[in-house]
């Protein structure tokens, strides 16, 4: 069953004007319009997950994948205008119209985001602990022990040593800071989980048991989750299927076997020559 | 010109400018060398004018110091505060004749307030005493033409600073707290923008972390002061430094409170029988402080809110000036006046000034306590048992 459907998101950041789109993707090969000077970071992207499915969008730097992943994950950015349809199966209406507080729930609740920055998504002053109770607590939870039962729980799930629970999180290494996000973002069972770029700054063996403890977590959850990735590999081993952007267009889309097996556009090509 | 400005103006104003204009055109004229006459006749002049605003008095002044524009506008505030009961509403705050931090909030609420039939008692942590408390008073009384009173069963108005009398007090009376920092959220993030939006959605999970924290830290939420406060399920309150003795106090209370910062501006209240709810969790609640089954050196109290005093024991000989005096901590009443009430009559019941009984106030309610006390000793005295 459908979880989430998406139609014609598309987020410029400048003025815009009627000709930004068709100046823009992969025929015109920029997306910057050369009218107006406007940036399409993303347009004309459709998308759907099904519950429980993990989608993957891959692309260069540039090429649209984080804005597309932040309107989905309910993330908003002042200087972007952004336009679309979302449909949440938890929601009734266009989730890109929510207000703050609707927006807040959904996001304490049903989606929930790791950000690309950890600094974005964590507060270094609290506790890795805090971090991840504060979704609980946010969420309405207020009894103590139920509270630190299900972030050690948590804590164990995402690998993370249990005895630095209480150690503020500024003293994590970048991959117990990775994790703490996970857990945080898996702490209230959500719907969807939006990873953006899970694997930043850490080293290969790290990346390598993050994603591991990911995918586990995710099939024994059974969490639908977006994956974005400049990382080829990243993608091959979560999604089930696989988007591919570039100039703020999706160009190709398909199972993930599929598009590496057989890529039919001509960047996908070349994207899984310079890998593999 | 100058005939026609002199006309403009009241009489008396145009003598005292005519008058030194002369002297003035005497003092060139007699070149560099001053004469006495002068400089004695321009000293009077001044005398004069000083002498005529001394037998003015403060009559100078508006009634109760302020100006009624003032007054109006922080009367307004407060019936705004009182609209929606834990929300901060800024307030014009006109500098006062103290520096800002010194209860110069609590004062313009105070003043905006008294009328000439009102009795203002004043209190510094529990005492009337104190030198602030003493000038505020005397400020009141010298402007506002009020009485003052020391007793908290009498007054009609009582200004505090972190305290909140042992005595329930009655739907007749206002409570106005000073307050030093408005938003209990700063604690946990000094952006007030981004507090205010955090009010505006009843999005608390900041502070609720901070008191996890606090317990993973402590093994209980510890916050001595401005302990964290839902006011009507829905604003988070910053209670003023009053200690947790207190918060209980403001929970469905008969009187009106009022909140007032004079350097930020703000100004909030908890109007009568409003749920105050101190944050908490459900397994760790919300205690009051603790003091070991002590009671009053003074009056024996064993539930009143305490404070350790280091004191020479009684009969130590200053003479022989030895330097090995002993110092014991004693433990006395924080309340003054209600302390000076216990010694006449140790067994006075918190209500005792109240027709009915099973009023909840504090901690303890004043039926509870009049049998245990003194026989209290040993037990514990907070609700929430010992700390873990």
């Amino acid at each position: 069953m459908t979880l989430l459907s998406a139609t014609g998101l598309q987020t410029v950041y400048g003025e815009g004007c009627s000709r930004c789109i068709e100046s823009t993707g992969d025929r015109a090969g920029t997306n910057q319009c050369p009218h107006c000077g406007s940036v399409v970071a993303c347009a004309e992207a459709d998308l759907s997950v099904r519950e429980g499915e993990v989608l993957g969008i891959v692309g260069e730097s540039g090429s649209g994948k984080s804005s597309l992943a932040e309107q989905l994950a309910l993330e908003r950015d002042p200087d972007a205008t952004t336009t679309g349809m979302v449909d949440y199966d938890g929601y009734d209406g266009n989730l890109l119209a929510v207000d703050y507080e609707t927006r807040h729930d959904l996001r304490t609740s049903d989606i929930a985001l790791v950000h690309q920055h950890i600094r974005d998504g964590l507060n270094p002053e609290f506790t890795g602990g805090g971090n991840v109770a504060e979704k609980l607590l946010s969420a309405g939870w207020r009894s103590y022990e139920d509270v630190r039962d299900r972030v050690q729980e948590l804590f164990e799930a995402t690998e993370i040593p249990v005895d630095r629970m209480d150690d503020p999180t500024s003293t994590y290494s970048g991959g117990m800071q990775r994790r703490v996000q996970i857990a945080r973002a898996l702490a209230t069972d959500p719907e969807l989980v939006v990873l953006d770029e899970p694997t930043t700054g850490l080293d290969v063996s790290v990346q390598a048991r993050v994603l591991d403890m990911f995918r586990q977590v995710q099939r024994e959850e059974g969490v639908a989750c977006v994956v974005v990735s400049h990382d080829l590999g990243v993608v091959r081993l979560l999604a089930d299927r696989t988007l591919v952007m570039r100039h703020g267009h999706i160009v190709e889309s398909g199972l993930t076997d599929r598009v590496m097996e057989d890529p039919h556009h001509e960047y996908t090509q070349t994207l899984i020559n310079s890998v593999i | 010109m100058t005939d026609q400005i002199m006309t403009d103006e009241p009489p008396e104003t145009v003598e005292y400018q005519l008058r030194t204009a002369d002297e003035s055109s005497v003092a060139t004229d007699g070149g560099t060398t001053v004469s006495s006459d002068t400089v004695d006749g321009e000293t009077d002049a001044v005398d004069a004018t000083l002498d005529a605003l001394e037998s003015d008095g403060l009559s100078g002044y508006n009634y109760a110091y302020l100006d009624e524009h003032t007054k109006r506008e922080v009367r307004r505030s407060m019936l705004k505060a009182v609209a929606i009961p834990g929300h901060q509403v800024p307030y014009a705050s006109r500098p006062m004749p103290l520096a800002r931090g010194w209860g110069t909030g609590g004062i313009q609420a105070s003043l905006s307030i008294l009328g000439p039939d009102d009795r203002f008692k004043v209190i510094d942590q529990g005492a009337d005493e104190s030198v602030n408390a003493a000038n505020i008073r005397r400020l009141a009384e010298n402007t506002a033409e009020i009485e003052t009173t020391t007793d908290t069963t009498d007054a009609d108005l009582i200004q505090t600073r972190h305290r909140i009398p042992e005595e329930v007090l009655t739907d007749d009376q206002i409570l106005v707290l000073q307050v030093p920092i408005t938003d209990a959220l700063r604690k946990v993030d000094p952006s007030d923008a981004a507090n205010r939006r955090r009010h505006a959605h009843k999005n608390y999970g900041k502070m609720w972390v901070h008191l996890y924290e606090n317990v993973v830290e402590w093994g209980e939420i510890n916050i001595s002061s401005r302990y964290p406060t839902m006011v009507g399920g829905r604003y988070l309150m910053d209670p003023s430094p009053i200690p947790r003795w207190d918060v209980p106090k403001l929970d469905d209370a008969d009187n009106l409170f009022v909140f007032a910062a004079g350097r930020e501006a703000r100004i909030y209240a908890v109007p009568p029988h409003t749920d105050v709810e101190p944050l908490a969790f459900s397994d760790r609640e919300f205690t009051v402080e603790r003091f070991g089954g002590q009671s009053c050196h003074a009056c024996g109290s064993t539930d009143t809110y305490l404070v350790e005093v280091s004191e020479e024991a009684g009969d130590t000989d200053r003479e022989t000036n030895n330097t090995d005096r002993e110092f014991e901590t004693r433990y006395a009443c924080n309340d003054s006046s209600f302390c000076a009430k216990r010694r006449e009559n140790p067994e006075l019941p918190k209500d005792h000034h109240l027709d009915r009984g099973g009023v909840d106030w504090g901690p303890k309610t004043a039926s509870e306590t009049t049998g245990s006390r003194k026989t209290a000793a040993g037990k514990t005295k907070s609700p929430g048992g010992e700390a873990e």
